[in-house]
């Protein structure tokens, strides 16, 4: 039973390996940037526009607008880092209606490397917004007693994270391969179907975590009563 | 009982109860979470949104409890590395 696609070899050249990880993340990345770059070729202003520019218009404007109730305040600078993950997780996940496709968010090398994404683009926004001595302040917010447990919990939400992804979108698939030799036909479709849900709405997860944890970075002390005065 | 048997008993057995037990607590807690949710939607219907996406985000949270103990009951199913171990001593011998 295949447990990630690290284990689907395309070609291998000694220690050099093309597994199906690869392939798959190369080929949505190409899914991505080119049909991006394709669709806002011509981008009109007009009422008039391609149902793919209205497509990407509603998309970027959601993540956009979440972005802002997360408690970022301009989510223009945060929406190429948070946008990129939730269209990357979302797409990988809701690719698996192509027979012979297998989620790269399956593997546990991918999912370690967006949330090691994570964690150095939470330090690196914090440090953009607060200044190295303001971000390194919150470390020991309460008291300086706090300090390994914040660090801890720095470290552990990358974990969390990367675990999370990663057994998600694994046992969607492990579920599909072994409920396909026990009843083949009507269950597991609604098994995969209940698989794109839960890809989407780990998407999503993974991306709203990625920027409370930003958010959380960001705040500092002196933004509080101006968020008490918005709500 | 060799080694070998004794690995694949324990890992079998243990790799069944971490999954049954590891899934009581995360589902109870799922249960109480989505039940305040609903109250204090009917409570409050304005805030839904801020109150769906605070439940979805506490529900990813929780579920990861259950999906760490699935992915401990798949490694000692799929990639147990003492029965790999055992596996390659008893085909050397």
């Amino acid at each position: 039973m295949r447990l990630s696609p690290d284990e689907m070899i395309f070609w291998q050249h000694g220690f050099i390996k093309l597994n199906g990880t690869i392939a798959f993340t190369w080929g949505l990345m190409f899914v991505l940037a080119v049909g991006s770059k394709l669709i806002t070729r011509n981008l009109s202003r007009e009422l008039k526009r391609s149902r793919w520019q209205n497509l990407l218009e509603i998309v970027v404007t959601g993540i956009e607008k979440q972005i802002e109730d997360v408690g970022l305040r301009h989510p223009k600078k945060y929406i190429s880092f948070l946008g990129t993950l939730f269209l990357f997780v979302a797409l990988a996940s809701l690719c698996t209606v192509i027979p012979g496709y297998e989620p790269p968010t399956g593997s546990l090398s991918t999912t370690a490397a967006l949330a090691l994404c994570v964690l150095v683009a939470v330090p690196f926004f914090g440090i953009e917004e607060q200044g190295l001595g303001g971000y390194l302040n919150s470390y020991v917010e309460p008291t300086i007693i706090m300090l390994p447990f914040n660090i801890i919990s720095e470290l552990s939400r990358t974990l969390a994270l990367a675990v999370r992804l990663f057994g998600n979108m694994m046992s969607g698939t492990m579920i599909l391969a072994i409920l396909l030799t026990i009843t083949p036909f009507i269950f597991p479709i609604a098994m995969s179907a209940l698989g794109l849900l839960t890809g989407m709405v780990q998407a999503y997860i993974f991306s709203i975590l990625a920027a409370v944890y930003i958010a959380a970075a960001t705040r500092g002390r002196k933004a509080k009563p101006m968020q008490e005065i918005k709500a | 009982m060799d080694n070998m048997t004794l690995i694949a008993i324990a890992s079998i057995v243990t790799a069944g109860l971490t999954i049954a037990l590891g899934s009581i607590g995360p589902a109870l807690g799922e249960g109480r979470a989505v039940a305040t949710a609903l109250s204090s939607l009917a409570q409050q219907p304005d805030a839904a949104t801020t109150i769906t996406r605070t439940l979805f985000v506490g529900l990813a949270m929780i579920e990861s409890i259950a999906i760490y103990c699935f992915v401990v009951s798949m490694i000692l199913i799929f990639a147990n590395p003492f029965w790999n171990y055992v596996i390659a001593l008893n085909a050397g011998k």
